[in-house]
């Protein structure tokens, strides 16, 4: 069985407190998934578990159909990779292009191939003009980008990001998030973690809502913002457009709008009917 | 002469009743190199704030908004030294010849990151430092500072530590030890952009309890469209440098096109707004919520023209 898998994942930090209990999901090959949720409620633990950096207390992981409790971190990142929350806590290289080529260069990959995925990161992030530039001396919204393509250029097919959003104006918002979509477009598997719900609502197909530690849903993100009462009690911020749409449904407004273009075409349907 | 004379100053009264003005600003940090060219942060930024105006500051990162927040209290050029150019005049005061800690008991600065401003053990220390500082007698200091803890809605957590907090309450306990200083003017710099949304919401309720009941003037860097348009009597665009578009959020929030060639969100109703008159040639403008809900309702009774 291809994808990812928990079974009754449970996992406690030092201090004894189940930051998960029970979480059992099945994300298919090839999802396009934001799992969101407040601070707290286990987010970053549960993907954690996806690459090895945090082991389960209890339960299970399975990666393609197999456990991945036998398998070191090394092994995991060939098909695993993972953008921390704080691009300062990855990036180390003396140039972009280092820092791009490092992950290859442990998956062992031919010169050849790191000399090509490097190339083919930085173009795909625009990163050609900082190549040589120390990445660690970029501005924030660059640092990110460096981030995300140093993970990029291992060419795994999963893809796991924690709040990659964060920090970014509109603009480097929406050309990262295209990028995602492209790349799930070509067969990748993309779990983000995220507190923008307009991202999640314009872009990310599926969602998984995590409270205290548990799943409440997985599911199509049009039916998850359809279950409003729901949403309320995670304190997630429930995009404008999204608010609207729901008041006008006693207006004779269609249920399940998430964006501004859906709401457009809603309100001309119901002023057509009217 | 003396008429002329007259008939100018109501021109000169009105430039005195801009408690901020800046006028002609520009910029440059100092570069490692001598001879490297003067590289222009700020290329002639000029605005004024009437008292009590509140006014949002947005632009792309790293187009120079923080750099115009520290210079309305002279921290640019005073502490980071570079090339300046132009003016900027704070109650009266011009930020060249004042030393900041003049300027601070005026303009209060509220940094993005809440722990660069904290340092005490607790938080009620944290917002009496500022006073201390000024020798300022025992019992009124312990009443300013009960004032700031309720203006901020943090009476109950003086004790704690202010590191021990969430991001929300760090950042309300920095807003808190800036205002027992009471300036005049709250200039906040994106106070909410490293806070989760339950922290953004707190940081923004204080900001609106300023707004109604302090009647503070207030100029606030932010990127939350959203939270802008409830607040802003105006906004201000900067766009590499320079103001790019100002006006109130309904004039502004309206550019959709061009505010996303800057870069940057409007309101999810400013462009829903737009998008309907595009169809059917109405002139919505839309900034909040509410607004949009009862012009949009109006024309379609509940239960009527509806699906069943």
């Amino acid at each position: 069985m291809r994808g990812l898998q928990t079974k009754d994942l449970w996992f406690a930090y030092h201090n004894g407190d189940a930051a998960l209990r029970g979480v059992s999901i099945s994300i298919q090959p090839g999802e396009f998934v934001a799992v969101i949720g407040q601070n707290g409620s286990g987010k970053t633990t549960l993907v954690k578990h996806f690459n090895g950096l945090l082991r389960p207390s209890s339960g299970q992981v399975l990666l393609d159909g197999e456990d991945t409790g036998d398998k070191s971190v090394g092994t995991l990142a060939r098909s695993v990779g993972y953008v921390f929350q704080n691009p300062d806590h990855q990036i180390f290289s003396p140039s972009t292009r280092e820092e791009i080529a490092f992950g290859p260069t442990n998956l062992r990959l031919s010169a050849e191939e790191i000399e090509h995925n490097t190339l083919d990161a930085l173009r795909c992030f625009d990163l050609v003009p900082y190549a040589d530039r120390q990445p660690a001396l970029l501005g924030y919204g660059l640092r990110r980008k460096v981030s995300i393509a140093a993970v990029y250029a291992m060419h795994t097919p999963y893809l796991v990001l924690d709040e990659p959003t964060t920090g970014l104006d509109r603009k480097s918002t929406t050309e990262l998030m295209q990028l995602l979509s492209r790349l799930n477009q070509q067969g990748r598997t993309i779990i983000l973690i995220t507190h923008d719900m307009r991202v999640v609502t314009e872009y990310v197909p599926r969602c998984i809502v995590v409270r205290e530690g548990q799943v409440l849903v997985h599911d199509d993100t049009s039916s998850v913002f359809g279950q409003y009462d729901l949403l309320k009690t995670t304190s997630l911020e429930i995009p404008q457009v999204c608010e609207l749409a729901r008041r006008m449904v006693v207006h004779g407004m269609r249920d399940g709008v998430l964006t501004v273009p859906e709401f457009c075409d809603a309100y001309s349907q119901l002023k057509n009917l009217a | 002469m003396e008429y002329l004379g007259c008939r100018r100053r109501p021109a000169k009264d009105r430039r005195v009743s801009a408690i901020v003005r800046v006028q002609d600003l520009h910029y440059a940090y100092s570069t490692a190199h001598p001879e490297a060219p003067v590289d222009w942060v700020l290329r002639g930024v000029s605005f004024d704030v009437e008292e009590g105006e509140f006014l949002s500051i947005m632009g792309p990162t790293g187009v120079g908004k923080t750099t115009l927040c520290l210079a309305l209290n002279g921290i640019v050029p005073q502490s980071t030294g570079g090339v300046i150019w132009g003016e900027v005049l704070v109650d009266g005061l011009n930020t060249k010849r004042h030393p900041v800690s003049e300027l601070a008991q005026r303009v209060g600065l509220v940094f993005q990151e809440p722990e660069t401003q904290l340092f005490n053990m607790t938080v009620e220390a944290e917002i009496a430092f500022g006073l201390e500082s000024l020798g300022m007698d025992p019992a009124e200091m312990a009443e300013r500072v009960d004032w700031a803890l309720a203006v901020v809605g943090m009476r109950e957590l003086r004790d704690r530590s202010p590191f021990h907090l969430s991001g929300g309450q760090k950042q309300r306990t920095a807003i808190a030890s800036i205002l027992a200083m009471t300036p005049r003017i709250l200039v906040l710099d994106e106070p909410t952009a490293s806070l989760d949304p339950l922290g953004k919401s707190e940081v923004f309720s204080v900001v609106r309890e300023l707004r109604r009941q302090q009647g503070m003037t207030i100029i606030m860097a932010e990127f939350e469209s959203e939270h802008i348009a409830e607040f802003s009597d105006r906004i201000l665009v900067l766009n590499q440098g320079q103001v790019e578009l100002q006006g109130k959020p309904a004039e502004v929030f309206s550019q959709v096109d061009r505010m996303r060639q800057i870069g940057l969100a409007v309101a999810q109703v400013s462009e829903v707004a737009h998008c309907l008159n595009r169809r059917y040639q109405t002139s919505y403008a839309f900034t909040q919520l509410e607004e949009a809900y009862r012009a949009l309702a109006q024309d379609h009774p509940p239960g009527l023209g509806g699906l069943p």
